[in-house]
């Protein structure tokens, strides 16, 4: 595998039983929240991935740094299949994936000091010694735009913008190479968000790290990621550069996505063509047949219902799983 | 007061009392709202703009808060009137949306009960069997399928766009003057957030009512309201029409928040051009103009004196800001053009 | 529903047997001799040794309880010839301290525990569900406060102590009430009611504590819920959101946890009945302890079990019309 990919999921499925089971159970259902998705991350890149509620990305997120283990599939980290990984060599893995969550205050220990969240686990991974430890955690504050003078203070005394640099610092305090972010900026005030999103594009720009950042906004994915990947119940339906998907948007469902993003322009509000899409996401526990999307789809036909689409490149390298896709993939080199 | 005007709040100040001492969560605020209109009102987390709406149906606990000024609905003080007055307006002229539409429908009875309630309360005369065909027609205008039989479903087995549809049916089922809706879209997913905006389009023309829209989304505001309301520390620190908003802001605030947006058409992927600082606690708000410390073009007076709403630029918006008028329009024009 | 009903009702047989089987087992494996037990400290070895064949207790343990489930469905015969004596279905065994089928000694003080459950059950959901909802709807002022000192007396004194302080006050000093002695309601209607008056009020008033904390909580989480401030905006009146949307949240945990309380209490009150010398289940089980009487403990516990996991059975059905998320389709 080239040295240039941060991190690879290939075939990843994550399947839940729900209900009851054993002497005089019902039967289980299946939930396939994730189905068959597979990604490419290159190194010092932003992979964006989008969708609605219910889509996966969030099961998503919890498999690529094996937090919970997946159905089947793998996941390559440095070239190592993480899935695998036991004992010391998941905890080094650990230490190089590392996860920034929605909620910045319930995934920090209300009784540790900040100087206790970002420097226990760096002491603990040998990364700094008991001498080094408090001009490291300093430093690291002072990158995350934390005032270093805050070493002693508690998470409660943070405001929420805060406690998420104190998440990132966290997150960062392990060095590592590859940075999951679950809606770091969801939770936080649009202009906070703002600070996060320049925090982490400076962060990524100064230390080569690699995000997948997921998030239901795609404004935001806009502006942050190289990449963006959109999923449907539980499969990725498009993927490709960020220009290329949010301009010429391939799959039905990625085109309906955006446009029902609201714009922030009035003089755009009669202008804009909108596509509606009706009803809701299906169930993910009785997917529909062939293509996922085809019964809110405009475009469907028989051949939706009966094959599943396969995700096809075309000539921009943008990927789309898709029988009529809006512009067909040309084939001129 | 034009005849028009279906709503007039004047110098509204909401004081909270609580162990760590009081708290004004909003100062001063004063608004029309004319028939048929949408006003937006834009903030972030504790800038009042949930408390103001909650005042104007009363809903603020008397026993924790304070409330001073007036709010007129058809002629009746709201603040000042008598309980069983202003249960008439509660569901009748004023109706009201919340942000989560699960926990805003009570769990343990069906969402028809639930419909039917809020029209039996304001029609005693009506018979059961009419409020049922009463709500079977809201249900369907909502966008409710097959509304017979889920009408005497529960809540729970609804997704989140269908449940916020009965939230607004049961506000509409007496055909308010005024629609009060707080972050109504804000838990949904996009596509189901337009399905929703559309609806509240349509209805809003079908029954001629106003709407007051408390987002934090400028998106939402740009597709939906005519006037907006941005407000900053409880106070109302920009009142100008939709198009000046994103054209001639005239607030500091108001150019930090636009510059703030990330948006789908951006292609470079420059610095967003974030605001400093945070949201100010309402416990301890800065003295003078509360958005100073986070201002870049912050001035000596602004830390001592709160600025007044004075009227500013070429299309008719007040703002709340020290500067001088001709730097608030180069500035505003530079923001809005970003 | 109905499946869901039946698989509850399996699972809480099985339980039962369990029960039935650990708490034999574990009374059997006690130190002590139940035939010599049968009779006085002077009794003679061979008295003993008929006894412990006419018992049953000269066979093994296994088969013992085999005899012990079968006298629950068919009834038990004890003995042989002139000296047999049989005990009816339901059979719970045989007191020898008190000569006599447990099933009749159960039968008659049951009725004793079940007056004073009842009773003080009704006072204390009253006292709890009132002062609860007076310290929600005046949070933070007097009633509140007061309710909330009610609390931390009723969860922090014991029983006993409370019983007798009263016992002592009202009934010694003060001389108000008779010396409590039990006669059956449909005997002496007053006597009755004046004996039970104040075990009632003992053990609903430091019941009701946990209740006034548990309905006051309850009642301020529901005020903030966003449904409730729905219910407000719709123009309902302030007695109709308290009924349907404030009352009718807070009181499905309280219905839980009465419902296993009130089996506990079926299950023998013991501290309270020993107090007010109430000769009901409780008091029963004290005297069984005391003199080793085995198939009286046996006996006690099993129908405190029966009590217990119906309650669940009943809880868990009830709590599915109570709360319709959780009703299983």
């Amino acid at each position: 595998m080239s040295s240039d990919i941060a991190l690879q999921a290939i075939d990843l499925v994550k399947h839940f039983s729900t209900g009851s089971s054993g002497v005089l159970g019902r039967a289980t259902n299946i939930v396939q929240a994730v189905d068959g998705v597979s990604f490419i991350l290159p190194v010092g890149k932003t992979l964006g991935i989008v969708g609605e509620s219910g889509c996966g990305k969030s099961t998503l997120a919890r498999l690529v740094t094996r937090l919970i283990d997946p159905s089947s599939g793998s996941v390559f980290l440095d070239g190592v299949d993480i899935t695998t990984l036991s004992g010391k060599a998941l905890r080094e893995m650990r230490r190089k994936l590392q996860i920034i969550f929605q909620d910045p205050y319930s995934s920090l220990n209300p009784r540790h000091s900040i100087g206790q969240i970002i420097g226990d686990p760096m002491r603990i991974q040998g990364i700094v010694t008991k001498s080094n430890e408090k001009k490291e955690v300093q430093d690291l504050m002072q990158r995350v735009g934390l005032n270093p003078e805050h070493y002693n203070r508690y998470p409660h005394e943070f405001s929420g913008g805060q406690r998420q640099r104190i998440g990132i610092a966290r997150a960062l305090s392990l060095r590592p190479s590859v940075i999951v972010a679950d809606e770091p900026v969801s939770a936080l005030d649009v202009s906070i968000q703002a600070q996060i999103l320049n925090l982490l594009e400076n962060l990524q720009k100064d230390l080569g790290l690699s995000f997948v950042f997921i998030a239901h906004d795609l404004s935001v994915v806009r502006h942050i990621a190289d990449q963006v990947a959109v999923m449907y119940l539980g499969k990725i339906v498009e993927v490709g550069d960020s220009a290329t998907v949010y301009n010429s948007p391939a799959h039905p469902y990625t085109k309906a996505l955006l446009s029902a993003v609201p714009v922030a322009n009035p003089s755009l509000r009669n202008s804009a063509k909108r596509i509606r899409l009706v009803g809701d996401v299906p169930s993910a526990i009785d997917p529909p047949s062939g293509c996922r999307f085809r019964t809110r789809c405009w475009k469907a036909t028989d051949l939706c219902e009966a094959v599943e689409p396969p995700l096809q490149a075309d000539a921009t390298g943008r990927v789309v799983a898709c029988h009529f896709p809006e512009e067909a993939p040309i084939s001129v080199g | 007061m034009s005849q028009d005007v279906v709503l007039s709040v004047k110098n509204l100040s909401v004081v909270f009392h609580t162990p760590d001492g009081d708290v004004v969560a909003v100062n001063d605020v004063s608004f029309d709202l004319r028939r048929g209109e949408t006003l937006g009102i834009v903030g972030e987390s504790g800038s009042g703009k949930s408390v103001t709406a909650s005042s104007i149906l009363r809903l603020n606990n008397s026993n924790t808060a304070t409330t001073t000024g007036s709010i007129v609905v058809s002629g009746v003080d709201v603040l000042t009137a008598q309980d069983s007055e202003v249960r008439r307006i509660r569901g009748s002229e004023v109706a009201m949306i919340f942000q989560d539409p699960l926990s805003a429908l009570n769990p343990y009875y069906t969402v028809g009960k639930q419909i039917a309630e809020a029209y039996l309360v304001h029609h005693p005369r009506a018979s059961k069997a009419d409020a049922r065909g009463v709500t079977l027609d809201m249900l369907k205008k909502v966008g409710i399928p097959s509304p017979e039989k889920r009408i005497d479903e529960f809540p729970h087995q609804f997704s989140g766009g269908m449940r916020q549809r009965i939230v607004i049916a049961i506000a509409l089922i007496n055909n308010p003057k005024v629609l009060i809706a707080d972050e109504p879209t804000t838990a949904l997913d996009v596509t189901v957030q337009a399905q929703i905006l559309d609806l509240m389009k349509n209805l809003q023309s079908e029954f001629n009512m106003a709407i007051v829209l408390i987002t934090h989304d400028l998106g939402v505001i740009a597709e939906t309201a005519l006037d907006v309301l941005v407000m900053y520390g409880g106070r109302i620190v920009e009142k100008s029409t939709v198009e000046a908003l994103f054209s001639e802001p005239t607030h500091p605030y108001a150019w930090g928040l636009l510059g703030a947006v990330t948006s789908l058409g951006t292609s470079d992927r420059g610095e967003l051009v974030a605001i400093t600082g945070s949201p100010p606690s309402l416990i301890s708000l800065p003295a003078g103009c509360s958005f100073n410390p986070r201002c870049s073009y912050a001035l000596e007076i602004c830390s001592a004196q709160v600025p007044l709403l004075r009227s500013v630029g070429t299309q008719g918006s007040v703002t709340a800001c020290h500067l001088p008028k001709d730097e608030i329009l180069t500035f505003g024009r530079k923001a809005a053009s970003r | 529903m109905f499946m869901f009903i039946v698989r509850r009702v399996f699972f809480a047989l099985v339980l039962l047997l369990a029960v039935s089987f650990f708490t034999y087992m574990l009374f059997a494996m006690l130190p002590s001799d139940p035939a010599a037990l049968t009779c006085g400290k002077n009794c003679k070895p061979d008295v003993i040794a008929a006894n412990r064949i006419r018992l049953g207790y000269d066979k093994s343990l296994m088969e013992q309880y085999w005899l012990f489930l079968k006298g629950i469905f068919a009834g038990r015969d004890y003995g042989a010839g002139a000296a047999a004596f049989s005990c009816g279905a339901p059979s719970l065994g045989y007191s020898f301290g008190q000569h006599e089928c447990v099933t009749t000694l159960i039968a008659q003080t049951f009725p004793v525990t079940a007056y004073l459950s009842i009773g003080a059950f009704v006072l204390w959901m009253l006292i709890g569900i009132s002062t609860g909802a007076m310290a929600a709807l005046h949070k933070g002022k007097w009633q509140d406060r007061a309710a909330s000192i009610f609390t931390s007396i009723g969860v922090s004194l014991p029983t006993f102590y409370i019983g007798l302080l009263v016992l002592f006050s009202v009934v010694i000093w003060l001389g108000i009430l008779p010396f409590p002695s039990y006669e059956s309601p449909f005997e002496n209607f007053s006597t009755f009611l004046r004996t039970m008056i104040l075990p009632w009020l003992v053990l609903a008033v430091l019941s009701a504590a946990s209740y006034t904390r548990l309905t006051r909580n309850g009642m301020l989480e529901a005020m903030n819920e966003d449904f409730v401030r729905l219910g407000v905006a719709k123009g309902l009146t302030t007695r109709i959101v308290l009924r349907r949307y404030v009352m009718r949240q807070a009181l499905v945990p309280i219905v839980t946890i009465a419902g296993l309380d009130f089996a506990g209490l079926l299950g023998g009150a013991i501290i309270t009945e020993s107090v007010f010398s109430l000769p009901g289940m409780g008091k029963m089980s004290i005297r069984a302890v005391v003199e080793s009487d085995l198939p009286v403990l046996v006996g006690t516990t099993m129908v405190a079990a029966v009590f217990i996991v119906s309650a669940n059975v009943l809880v868990d059905i009830a709590y599915g019309y109570l709360d319709p998320r959780v009703r299983v389709k």
